[in-house]
This record gives structure tokens, C-alpha cells and sequence, in this order.
């Protein structure tokens, strides 16, 4: 493990950055100055200083530990999302991959009427459809993330299934089940990892534009998205320190994720290592 | 080339069946009763009644998506719960202004990207490669509404180069409307620029090790014949699709920037109407933009397949 830490320095950096949204995000109710819903009129608009980091916000409310709670929501939302996609998407790639024939015409062709949709615009249409909730919102994404999991599973059984140890077993009568989950997941985890990583980046970016859009945590959860659309009132007076902190806290995250992906993308993918 | 096109548009009428229920679907899952939006302030029951009927909402959904349908490959897609304007003029009016918008960030990140992309590649690891690199990693992080914000602070609000927002008519005000369409268009272009750059240099990077490369540097021609000539025309292939895709995805693009610059085009249409629980709006919106992703994707892969000879139509070598 540490030789391939030390052979892909950038795994190293990328996980590092991921382990601190991490911490941030699981010790928020410790590390926060302040509560961030609490409401005080007399601390309101005060820009950084000592006292308030980030400054705060036009109810008083302290806009660095607005962003460090936001930070739980984006993390849930990204993992969350990405579990439903990956996990749905996975299992219907595994057996479209592995049955063949009329399942895996049928499944194909509802994966393509998916992807015929640009993702966001699909994120908004089920987020709107479902009603403006976190948890709608993390369906949304997981339902956006399906197709790529599914493409990318299918594609890798279709590679493998008929290499001979696979055959090995169907001859010695190893139950299909059995064969998918024993035999060849483990044989094709290493780019779903990649894009398991990359797809939490896209899930955070696009909780922080569904809750931009009103579509996702509503007030007064504290949300990187939905505040910087908050903050977008007070802009024309100046008072950008509202809208910085979460900007700042959405581009580390995605920057983390898509940081990391690419690294392991790097690392996990033996052509790529040829031509490095 | 016309088989394998005529095979992909029959291929694409089961997916344009899907995409339609999948749009019908999900605006019946939608919270609240249809009829009330309709209805107004009307709310004796009679004459709710008499609209669920009129409006064909008491028959099975089958039925209604059947009639839906019906409509909608003639034109009728109903008319906007907000204005009472028909919903495709609504949209239709709306084109105009994304298109611009989508086509001057689209002009902004192919240029830029091919410039930055090619030295970058040409004059790898150096400090502009680096800066080039960074900026693909950050470009592609970065929110477009947080960028728009930070723009519109430093460009408007501070040094009041460029104005807030809004939008002037191309035709009427040309100067205007260019003023206006700048941050807008550069706000838009960020991410794809970065996904084009790094495209861009990948793809040379690539082609750089081939043997016709090799080759045309062993005949003695000069550096910037084989990039431009050879190295160049060959690594744009699988930069032409990723940029045809973006092509088809202006209207999901639109939809944050517009917001955030108050651009009159379809995606400010579709975030208002969300907003006003506009369902026949958002319903065609959704459609129409899942439509021309499709059609862009099938001139890519035609347009791909045509730029690359090695491509097969189905199995058979073109």
C-alpha cells in the first residue's frame, strides 16, 4: 500500500484534502465557532474579522460555521447519491452484462433514454417533480449516476465473461449468482472505484446547483448552494464575504474529488501507466 | 453512410418513446393537483370537475400520456399555467437568446482551448503547461454561479466594465448586447473550456507518439507544419465529439448563468417556471432539451465516424 502511495504521490495529496472535507464535515458541532442557524440582527453584515472569520451574514449568523455544517450536507449528499447510483446502476450492468438477450436489450435501451438527458437538466426535472427536498435531491443525482454505472459495469463484464476462469466455473457448475459476485465484481472494481470517485465530485456540484436553485436543503439548513444564493441580494452592496466562504467550500470539494479520481484514474488504469 | 444514418434515427425512435413517458411521468409525479393550477381561484367542485374533463385529467394515464403525445408531435404543448401563452411560442421566443449566449461561450472555450491546449502540449511541463493543467483541474470544480457572482463583483460592481445583467436585442443594439453578453459567455465557457484544454492536449499528446509523426519530422518539415498539418488534424477527432456534445447541451448549461446574469433564454424560462410550478413549461423545456441532446449525439457520432475512416457503419468499413 505505501509503495503504490509513494509510486502515485498524487493519490497521496488528493486523499489528504478528502480525509479533511471528511473531518470538517464529522466534527462540524465541535469545530464550528457559532450556531449556524442562530439568528442575531445586532452581529448582522459585519465583514471577516477576528470575532467572524468569514463575517456574517445579513441575520447575524456566522458565515464560517455555515459552511463548515454545509460541508455535512454536500459530503451526505455526495455519498449518498452516489451509493444509489452505484449500487443500481452496478447490479442491472452486472446482469445485463451477464444475461444477455432480451434483459439486456430492454435495460440498454432505458439507459439510453437516461442518458438521452443532460444530467443536470434531468437532476432538476425529478428533484422538481419529487418536490424540493435534500433527500429528493440525492435521489435526483443517484438516478443521474445510474447510466454511467451501468454503461461502464456492462461493458466490463462483456470483456471478461468469456475469459477462462470464468468459464472454468460455469463448467464446473457454479451458480450464475455466484459466478457475477464471486468471480467477476472483484474483477472489474477498479475503474467503478475511479468513477465512483469522480461521481461524488459531480454529486456535490450538482446538490449546490439544485439548492442554488431552490431545489434542494430548504432555509434554514445551512447549504453552500442556497447560500451563495442567499448572499446574491446583498452582492450589489458590496458584501461578498457572504457568498466567498461557500464558493470557496464548493470548489475544495469537487476540486478534492475530481483531484483524487484523476490520480486513481492515473494509478488504476494499466495504459495510461504505460504512457506516463 | 446513408444506411448506418437511416439505422441510428430508427434506433433513436424507441429512445424518443422512452425519453417522452419518462417527461409525461415525472410531471404527473409532481406535487399538487393539476387541475388547481388550471383552475385559478376557481375551487367550487363542479366546476373543477368540468375542467378535469375538459382537460382530459380524468382518464387513465395511459390515455392522457396517448393524447399528450398526440399533441405534442403536432405542436400543441399546451399553453403556460403563468402567461396562458402557448408553451412551445413561450419556449420557441426564448431560443434566440440562449442560442447566442451558448455559441459565444462555445467560440470562446473551442478557441481558447485549441490555442492554450496546443502549446501546452507542444511545450509540455513548462511553467504555461503547468498553469494550463491547473486551470483544467480548477476550471471543471469550480460552480458557474459562484463564478458568475465573482465576476459580476469585479467586472461590474468594482471596476464597472461590463453591466450586472440583463440583455440588450442583438439587432437592435448590437454594441449593447455585446457588453452585456461578455461575462455571461465567459462564465458559461469556464467549464468546458477546461474539459476542451485538457482534451486538446491529451489527444496531441497522443498523436505526437505516432510513427506518421515521427515520420513527417524525419522528412525535415518544420515544427509547425507537422503540428498544424498532421499532429493537429488527426488529435481534433475526439476533440470534435466532446465539443458536438457540448453543442447539445447549451440549454443545460444555460440554465444556472442565465439565472444568475437574468439572461432572457430558456433556462431562466425553465428556472422561473419551476419556481411558478409551470409544469407544461418545465415538461417541454425537459423534452426539447433531452431531443436535441439526441440529435447532436447522432451528427457527432455521424460526423465522427466520417472524420475517421477506421470507424465502421454496423460491422462494415466504410
Amino acid at each position: 500500500m505505501s509503495w503504490f502511495i509513494r509510486r502515485n504521490p498524487r493519490i497521496l495529496v488528493g486523499g489528504v484534502l478528502v480525509l479533511f472535507l471528511l473531518l470538517v464535515a464529522f466534527t462540524a458541532p465541535l469545530i464550528a465557532p457559532y450556531d449556524p442557524v442562530e439568528v442575531d440582527v445586532s452581529q448582522a453584515l459585519l465583514p471577516p474579522s477576528t470575532a467572524h472569520w468569514l463575517g456574517t451574514d445579513d441575520l447575524g449568523r456566522d458565515v464560517l460555521s455555515r459552511v463548515i455544517w454545509g460541508s455535512q450536507i454536500s459530503l451526505k449528499v455526495g455519498l449518498i447519491s452516489v451509493s444509489i447510483g452505484f449500487i443500481v446502476g452496478v447490479s442491472l450492468g452486472l446482469a445485463a452484462g451477464y444475461l444477455g438477450g432480451i434483459f439486456d436489450l430492454v435495460a440498454m435501451r432505458a439507459i439510453d433514454a437516461l442518458l438521452a438527458f443532460p444530467a443536470l437538466i434531468l437532476a432538476i426535472a425529478i428533484t422538481a417533480a419529487l418536490g424540493p427536498q435534500i433527500e429528493n435531491a440525492m435521489i435526483a443525482i443517484g438516478v443521474v449516476a445510474v447510466p454511467v454505472y451501468t454503461r461502464l459495469t456492462r461493458g466490463q463484464v462483456l470483456s471478461v465473461r468469456e475469459r477462462e476462469y470464468l468459464v472454468a466455473a460455469r463448467t464446473v457448475g457454479v451458480p450464475p449468482l455466484r459466478i457475477v459476485l464471486r468471480h467477476i465484481f472483484p474483477n472489474i472494481t477498479n475503474p467503478l472505484v475511479v468513477q465512483a470517485t469522480l461521481s461524488i465530485a459531480f454529486a456535490i456540484l450538482a446538490e449546490a446547483t439544485l439548492s442554488f436553485l431552490g431545489l434542494g436543503a430548504q432555509p434554514p439548513t445551512p447549504t453552500w448552494g442556497a447560500d451563495i444564493f442567499y448572499s446574491e441580494r446583498w452582492l450589489v452592496n458590496l458584501k461578498w464575504w457572504m457568498s466567498v466562504g461557500p464558493g470557496l467550500g464548493i470548489f475544495l470539494a469537487v476540486f478534492s474529488f475530481n483531484f483524487l479520481g484523476d490520480a486513481l484514474r492515473d494509478a488504476l488504469d494499466p495504459r495510461l501507466r504505460r504512457s506516463a | 453512410m446513408g444506411a448506418y444514418i437511416l439505422r441510428r434515427l430508427l434506433l433513436m425512435i424507441p429512445v424518443a418513446v422512452l425519453v417522452s413517458i419518462i417527461v409525461f411521468v415525472l410531471v404527473h409525479l409532481s406535487p399538487g393537483d393539476p387541475v388547481l393550477l388550471y383552475a385559478g381561484d376557481e375551487r367550487d367542485p363542479v366546476a373543477l370537475q368540468q375542467l378535469r374533463h375538459e382537460y382530459g385529467l380524468d382518464q387513465p394515464l395511459p390515455v392522457q400520456y396517448v393524447s399528450w403525445l398526440g399533441h405534442a408531435v403536432q405542436g400543441d404543448l399546451g399553453r403556460s399555467l403563468r402567461t396562458r401563452q402557448p408553451v412551445l411560442e413561450a419556449v420557441v421566443e426564448r431560443v434566440p437568446a440562449t442560442l447566442e449566449l451558448g455559441l459565444a461561450a462555445l467560440l470562446i472555450s473551442v478557441s481558447l482551448a485549441l490555442l492554450v491546449g496546443t502549446l501546452s502540449a507542444v511545450r509540455r511541463n513548462s511553467p504555461l503547461d503547468l498553469l494550463a493543467t491547473g486551470f483544467t483541474v480548477a476550471g471543471v470544480s469550480l460552480p458557474n454561479f459562484f463564478l458568475g457572482l465573482v465576476l459580476i463583483l469585479v467586472f461590474s460592481l468594482g471596476i464597472r466594465l461590463f453591466p450586472p445583467g440583463g440583455y440588450a436585442p442583438l439587432f437592435g443594439e448590437p454594441v449593447d448586447n455585446l457588453r452585456h453578453l461578455v461575462l455571461p459567455a465567459i462564465t458559461l465557457a469556464t467549464a468546458s473550456l477546461a474539459v476542451n484544454m485538457r482534451q486538446v492536449r491529451s489527444s496531441l499528446l497522443d498523436t505526437f507518439t505516432q510513427d506518421y509523426i515521427r515520420t513527417a519530422r524525419a522528412k525535415g518539415l518544420t515544427s509547425s507544419i507537422v503540428i498544424l498539418r498532421h499532429a493537429l488534424k488527426n488529435a481534433l477527432i475526439p476533440v470534435v465529439t466532446i465539443i458536438g456534445l457540448q453543442v447539445g447541451a447549451i440549454i443545460e448549461g444555460a440554465i444556472v448563468t442565465e439565472q444568475v446574469y437574468s439572461w432572457p433564454g430558456i433556462g431562466k424560462l425553465a428556472v422561473d417556471s419551476i419556481g411558478g410550478r409551470d409544469y407544461p413549461v418545465v415538461q417541454t423545456i425537459v423534452l426539447l432539451s433531452a431531443l436535441s441532446y439526441m440529435c447532436t449525439t447522432l451528427v457527432v457520432d455521424v460526423l465522427y465516424a466520417w472524420l475517421d475512416p477506421r470507424i465502421s457503419y454496423g460491422g462494415q468499413r466504410s
